[in-house]
C-alpha cells in the first residue's frame, strides 16, 4: 500500500490536540494562564516599563511550555494506554512522530500564540529584520524544548514522574532565568548562573531587536552558537538516542 | 507467514530471566496462542518479536526479516495489542480506529471507511459517535482489537486480548478473531486455556521463561501419557491408580485419566455395570498440568501450610 507520510504526521495533531480541543473546550485558555499571569505581574510591578520585554518572554515562556506540556502528553499516552507501544511497533517512526505531536502542541496553543502575537505587534517595537530575527528565535527555542521534551518522555515509567520534570523544567527554563526581564538586572556574579538555561540565550537575542538589551555583535553571535549548538544537540538526543525501543 | 527465533533470551535488570534461550520456527497463517502462567514470559516474547523490546541475547524473525536490524520493514508487516492497551478516552470509536490507521499511513478518507467497516463488524455501530469512555470493558477489548485488524498488517499480536471479560464477551471476540484470522498470522497470549484449545492452530507453552513444548493441540495431546479423560457418573464406582490417574470430582462423579488402551479397557466392566460414562481426550488445561506436573497443587498446599 501507499502509506502517506502527511496521514501519519495528521494522526498525531488530531488525537493529541484537535480531538482533544473538541472534547474539552476549557484547554483552549490552559496554555494561556501561565505566560500571561507572570507577564501582568512583571507588567505591573515594573509599572508599564517592562511590558515589551514581558510580551516577548512570554512568548519565549509559551514555546518552552509546548515541550513540557508534549511530555506530559507523552508519557501519559506511553505509560497509561500504552499507545506509544502501538506506534513503536507500526509503520510510523519516532522523527514522524515527533513532528506529529511537536506541530499538535502549536494547534493546541493557537488562542495563545495569536493573543501574544498580537500583544507583541502593539507593544513591541522592532524593525522587519528584527520580527524575522524573533520568529527564527522562537522557532529554535521551540525545538529546542520539544526535543527535550521527546527525549525525557521516552524514558519516564510513570505519569507521577513526568509531572516531576515538568515541575523542574518549567521554573528553571522560563520563571527564574531573564526571560521577562533584562539580564542586565541580575547583579554579578549570579549574572554567569543566568547562562546555564538556554533560555537566556534567546531571550538575549529577542531583547536585543527591542532595545532592551544591547549585547554587542559578538554577544549576538554568541547568542545564537550557543542556542543553536544546545538544540542541536538535543535533537540529536531526541532522535538517535531516546528510548524509542525499550531495552 | 513465518515467526522465528533462535536461542531468543531477555533478562531483566541482570538477574530477571523472562525468556531463556527460545528457538521456534512456524510457518503458517492462522492463529498462534501462547499459554503460560503468569510470569511465563509471555508478553516479553510477544514485545520482542513486535521491535518494542530489545533481546538480550539471540534473534527473531518476521517473514525473514530480523526484529533488531530490519525493525522498520518488520514494523511494516505487524500491528500490536499491548497487554494494557485501552482506547483513549476522548475519542470516539471510530476516530480510535482511523487514527490508528492514519499513523500506519492510510489517508483520512481510507482510514474512515475502514473504520467504519470494522465498527460495523463489531456491532458497534450505534457507538461510532460516542466517546470511549462509556463504552463497557468488554466493548473497549474489542474495539483494540478490531483497531489493529482493520489494518493491513498480515501479522498481529495480541496480548491476552480477553483478560478479566465475561464469558460472552469472550465468545464474541474469539468469534471477530476467527472471521479475521484467513491469510494473517495472529499471535495470541491468553491464560485461558480453553480459549488456546479453540483458537489456537499451534500452541506453544511456555513456563518460567523456557519453551516447554509447541505444536497443535493434537500433537500436544500425543506426547502426553493420558491422553485421555473418562468421566463415570456413579457412586459405586471405585477403580485403583494402576497406569492412570483417578480425580474424584464429587460422590457421583470420577475422572480418570489414562490411555487409550487402559481407557477403553475399562469400558466393558462399566458397561456390564451399567454405569453412565463418556469417554472423551483430554483437554488442554489436562494436557497442561500434564507438562508442568502439579506444580500449581504444590503451590497450594504450602500456602496452606504456611
Ligand atoms: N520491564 C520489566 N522489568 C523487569 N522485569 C520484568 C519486566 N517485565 C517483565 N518482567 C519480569 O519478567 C518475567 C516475565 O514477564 P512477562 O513477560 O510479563 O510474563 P507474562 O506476560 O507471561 O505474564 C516476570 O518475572 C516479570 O516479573
Ligand atoms: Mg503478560
Amino acid at each position: 500500500m501507499k502509506r502517506r507520510i502527511g496521514s501519519q504526521i495528521m494522526a498525531s495533531i488530531l488525537v493529541n490536540s484537535i480531538y482533544a480541543m473538541i472534547n474539552y473546550p476549557v484547554v483552549l485558555i490552559n496554555t494561556l494562564l501561565a505566560p500571561l499571569a507572570i507577564l501582568a505581574v512583571v507588567t505591573f510591578a515594573s509599572k508599564g516599563a517592562l511590558l515589551p520585554v514581558a510580551a516577548v518572554g512570554a512568548l519565549i515562556m509559551s514555546m518552552v511550555s509546548s515541550g513540557t506540556s508534549l511530555q506530559q502528553d507523552l508519557s501519559h499516552l506511553k505509560n497509561d494506554m500504552r499507545l506509544q507501544d502501538m506506534i513503536v511497533s507500526s509503520p510510523t517512526t519516532s522523527l514522524i512522530y515527533i513532528i506529529g505531536m511537536a506541530l499538535s502542541e502549536i494547534v493546541y496553543s493557537i488562542p495563545t500564540l495569536a493573543f501574544l502575537i498580537v500583544l507583541n505587534l502593539i507593544f513591541v517595537k522592532t524593525t522587519i529584520t528584527g520580527g524575522f530575527i524573533i520568529f527564527m528565535d522562537m522557532a529554535t527555542i521551540f525545538t529546542f524544548s520539544i526535543s527535550l521534551g521527546f527525549f525525557l518522555s521516552t524514558f519516564t515509567s510513570d505519569i507521577i514522574q513526568s509531572w516531576g520534570f515538568s515541575g523542574i523544567l518549567s521554573p528553571l527554563l522560563t520563571t527564574i532565568p531573564p526571560v521577562y526581564y533584562p539580564i542586565t538586572y541580575i547583579p554579578f556574579p549570579y549574572r554567569y548562573l543566568a547562562y546555564l538555561s538556554p533560555t537566556t540565550y534567546a531571550s538575549v537575542i529577542a531583547q536585543s531587536q527591542t532595545g532592551f538589551y544591547d549585547p554587542g555583535a559578538e554577544g549576538f553571535v554568541v547568542s545564537w552558537i550557543v542556542l543553536l549548538a544546545v538544540t542541536a544537540i538535543l535533537t540529536y538526543l531526541a532522535l538517535k538516542r531516546s528510548r524509542w525501543r525499550e531495552i | 507467514m513465518r515467526i522465528r527465533t533462535t536461542g531468543l533470551s531477555k533478562t531483566y535488570d541482570r538477574k530477571n530471566k523472562a525468556l531463556e534461550d527460545l528457538s521456534i520456527d512456524l510457518n503458517m497463517n492462522g492463529i498462534f496462542s501462547i499459554i503460560g502462567r503468569n510470569g511465563a514470559g509471555k508478553t516479553t516474547f510477544v514485545r520482542i518479536l513486535s521491535t518494542e523490546l530489545l533481546p538480550t541475547s539471540g534473534k527473531g524473525y518476521i517473514n525473514d526479516a530480523d526484529v533488531v536490524e530490519q525493525a522498520e520493514s518488520v514494523r511494516r508487516e505487524i500491528a500490536v495489542v499491548p497487554q494494557e492497551a485501552r482506547p483513549l478516552p476522548w475519542l470516539t470509536p471510530l476516530q480510535t480506529v482511523s487514527s490508528y490507521l492514519m499513523w500506519r499511513g492510510y489517508s483520512y478518507r481510507e482510514a474512515n471507511e475502514k473504520g467504519k467497516e470494522a465498527l460495523r463488524e463489531l456491532g458497534l455501530e450505534g457507538k461510532e459517535g460516542e466517546k470511549s469512555r462509556k463504552l463497557s470493558g468488554g466493548q473497549k477489548r474489542k474495539l483494540m482489537v478490531a483497531t489493529v485488524i482493520s489494518s493491513e498488517a498480515p501479522v498481529v499480536f495480541l496480548d491476552e486480548p480477553t483478560t478479566g471479560l465475561d464469558y460472552l464477551s469472550r465468545k464474541e471476540l474469539w468469534q471477530l478473531l476467527s472471521k479475521m484470522k484467513r491469510d494473517r498470522l495472529i499471535i495470541l497470549t491468553t491464560h485461558y486455556l480453553e480459549e488456546a484449545e479453540i483458537l489456537g492452530d499451534q500452541i506453544m507453552i511456555l513456563d518460567k521463561g523456557k519453551l516447554v513444548d509447541i505444536g497443535g493441540i493434537e500433537d500436544l495431546r500425543s506426547k502426553v501419557k493420558l491422553p485421555y479423560v473418562l468421566k463415570v457418573y456413579s457412586e459405586n464406582f471405585k477403580i485403583s491408580e494402576d497406569e492412570v490417574q483417578v480425580h474424584p470430582v464429587s460422590e457421583k462423579e470420577t475422572f480418570v485419566y489414562g490411555s487409550a488402551a487402559k481407557i477403553y479397557g475399562l469400558v466393558p466392566y462399566l458397561v456390564t455395570n451399567k454405569m453412565k460414562f463418556t469417554v472423551e481426550e483430554a483437554s488442554l488445561t489436562s494436557i497442561f498440568e500434564q507438562y508442568l506436573g502439579n506444580e500449581e497443587e504444590e503451590k497450594e498446599n504450602e500456602e496452606k501450610n504456611w
